[in-house]
């Protein structure tokens, strides 16, 4: 846990300790930074992305707002923005993982008041396991307790060496815990993969499984924990591993007394994605018969699990959300923002702190680019290049404070190291739910909050 | 005259950088226009480094520059992209359902091409 700050000054460089890092899901909240005037010249105990994350996000020398590619004031900004979103019929707001939940609750709000969908990044990250947890359930606990307790690590289709870098020395590999005393000793790691990444090299078992076979290979352990027995043949066929290699594994698992398995994108953007996530939660489930098992997504960006979070606890469903009918619709496919684009539905959008328009597939990045959109960002992206409003915001973490959600789910809150002269995602957020409510006559004496005239 | 591989878009800690630095950078745009390949499969293809290739999906095609994957990592009929815009030129819209296009794990035919000269 964070400790108060403690900043020392003189003149133009400080130190502010305990600072957060906002690149990766891993959120670490021990970095000591060294702040000359606008630039971060030093961050101690960062990894290689955190160190880049700092140390790269001076002010960025940019309006703080163009319109069709042209400076103007924000306050031009906000009422342009406000009058594209208010006058839309299928509105998309999307992307939210790297910013703060304060401006993730602003963003429901306003889609909420427009009728339109909010979607977050988590659909093309680890939405597949969200509609997994609502079938099965997530066994789970806080990286905390991993840290503390788990003497048998597995990253199935996740490599945490190259995405978040102090995984493995801050929660799941290297530490000393108080049940797991000699660290890595008492540990063993298992790392199940298609190819062998740089996070296998540091494991003690690699399992290298047949591509688009992590449901088979998922289910071959789930009938290993009920004892069923299985054809050798025909588990090398479907698996590309030896029944040998998933048998002793089992064996591990069920010896061990605190078995933890971490799943990333591997499961999830592959074959199968939920069907993948739900057979990893159930085999989880299934574990707790022998021992105690637990699972975890490694997520990604800074604050996606926030978004997750803000929009479950604001609407009731935690990603691809409709809102037009006044009340909140869940139905990925349907409502998620690859598929309202893609399919050429949303007739404008407003996307926050991510870059569709590099990510996104490439009938969805046609459409988003021939309608009407707004973007945030620090940085010039694909998608602030062709945004008929760009905002260029102040950095969430280094000059915006705020909260944001660890992976685990625990929130923690930021420690920002200078001003910017831009605003943050949340000033202009408030500004625009303000007009657009204006626009919508919401409030007015004898305008219900719940009138929907664009209802689709 | 082509073949069939299986693609892995995927992170990598330089593509990470590069976001940091920008994505106009020298550091993002370098990572995310490079294709591993497999050092066997490039043996048996005729490749060397610097060669470039055409992969062609179920929805889309791209030209990109072969490096070969360090040894062990990637096994042959594998190749392995960063994350980044040529990636996602070769997903398709269809997300079956769930929200995600499949985005790792798809068949893609590889062809040599000349390399493209330096306008």
């Amino acid at each position: 846990m964070a400790t108060v700050s403690s900043e020392s000054q003189s003149d133009q460089l400080k130190v502010v300790t305990d600072a957060t890092c906002t690149f990766c899901g891993c959120v670490c909240d021990d970095i000591d930074l060294t702040v000359d005037g606008h630039t971060i010249t030093k961050a101690k105990r960062a990894c290689v992305l955190g160190t880049a994350w700092f140390l790269n996000h001076d002010v960025d020398d940019r309006p703080s707002c163009m319109i069709k590619g042209k400076p103007a004031t924000v306050e031009e900004g906000i009422e342009h923005a406000s009058q594209v979103l208010a006058n839309s019929r299928y509105p998309l707001i999307y992307g939210l993982s790297d910013t703060t939940s304060e401006s993730q609750r602003v963003a429901v709000s306003i889609a909420d008041w427009i009728g339109g969908i909010v979607d977050t990044t988590t659909s093309v990250c680890h939405g597949p396991s969200g509609m997994a947890f609502q079938g099965v359930g997530e066994v789970t606990c806080s990286l905390g307790e991993v840290r503390n307790r788990g003497d048998l690590i597995m990253f199935w289709g996740s490599n945490p060496a190259e995405s978040h870098p102090r995984h493995f020395t801050k929660y799941s590999l290297m530490p000393k815990g108080m049940f797991v005393p000699n660290g890595r000793k008492d540990r063993t790691c298992v790392v199940v993969d298609v190819r062998k990444t740089k996070s296998a090299n540091a494991a003690d078992i690699f399992i290298p499984i047949k591509p688009r076979r992590d449901f088979e290979g998922l289910w071959t352990l789930r009938a290993l924990a009920k004892g069923i027995e299985l054809d050798p043949a025909q588990t090398l066929e479907d698996t590309g591993v030896e029944l040998s290699v998933w048998q002793d594994l089992m064996d591990r698992m069920k010896a061990a007394k605190f078995g933890v398995i971490f799943f990333g994108m591997g499961l999830t953007m592959t074959r199968g994605k939920h069907a993948n996530s739900e057979a990893l939660l159930a085999l989880t489930r299934d574990m707790n018969d022998h021992t105690r098992f637990v699972c975890k997504p490694n997520r990604g960006h800074g604050n996606v699990t926030g978004a997750y979070n803000v929009v479950a606890w604001r609407t009731g469903y935690p990603f691809g959300v409709n809102l037009a009918r006044g009340y909140p619709r869940f139905n990925p496919g349907e409502y998620t923002a690859s598929d309202v684009l893609a399919r050429g539905e949303a007739d404008a959008a407003m996307i926050i702190a991510s870059d569709p328009m590099a990510n996104f597939n490439e009938p969805a990045r046609q459409h988003l680019a021939s309608i009407p959109y707004i973007a945030f960002d620090p940085k010039e992206t694909p998608t602030t290049r062709h945004a008929e409003v760009a905002f260029t915001v102040a950095t969430y973490g280094i000059n915006v404070p705020g909260t944001v959600y660890r992976m685990d789910d625990v929130p923690i809150p930021l420690r920002p190291a200078f001003e910017s002269p831009h605003p943050s995602d949340l000033q202009i957020l408030e500004g625009i739910e303000k007009r657009v409510k204006e626009l919508k006559a919401i409030g007015l004496a004898g305008q219900a909050s719940s009138l929907r005239p664009n209802a689709v | 005259m082509s073949e069939t591989f299986i693609l892995i878009p995927g992170r990598t800690s330089k593509q990470g950088v590069g976001i940091n630095e920008g994505k106009y950078g020298e550091t993002y745009l370098g990572e995310i226009t490079k294709l591993q390949v497999a050092p066997g499969d490039m043996e048996r293809l005729g490749i060397t480094e610097g060669d470039w290739v055409r992969l062609t999906g179920e929805h889309g095609t791209i030209d990109v520059e072969v490096i070969s994957a360090k040894k062990d990592e990637l096994p042959e009929g594998l190749l392995f992209i960063a994350y980044g815009d040529l990636s996602s030129r070769l997903m398709g819209g269809d997300t079956h359902g769930s929200g995600m296009p499949t985005s790792k794990g798809f068949d893609v035919e590889l062809e040599t091409i000349p390399t493209p000269s330096k306008s």
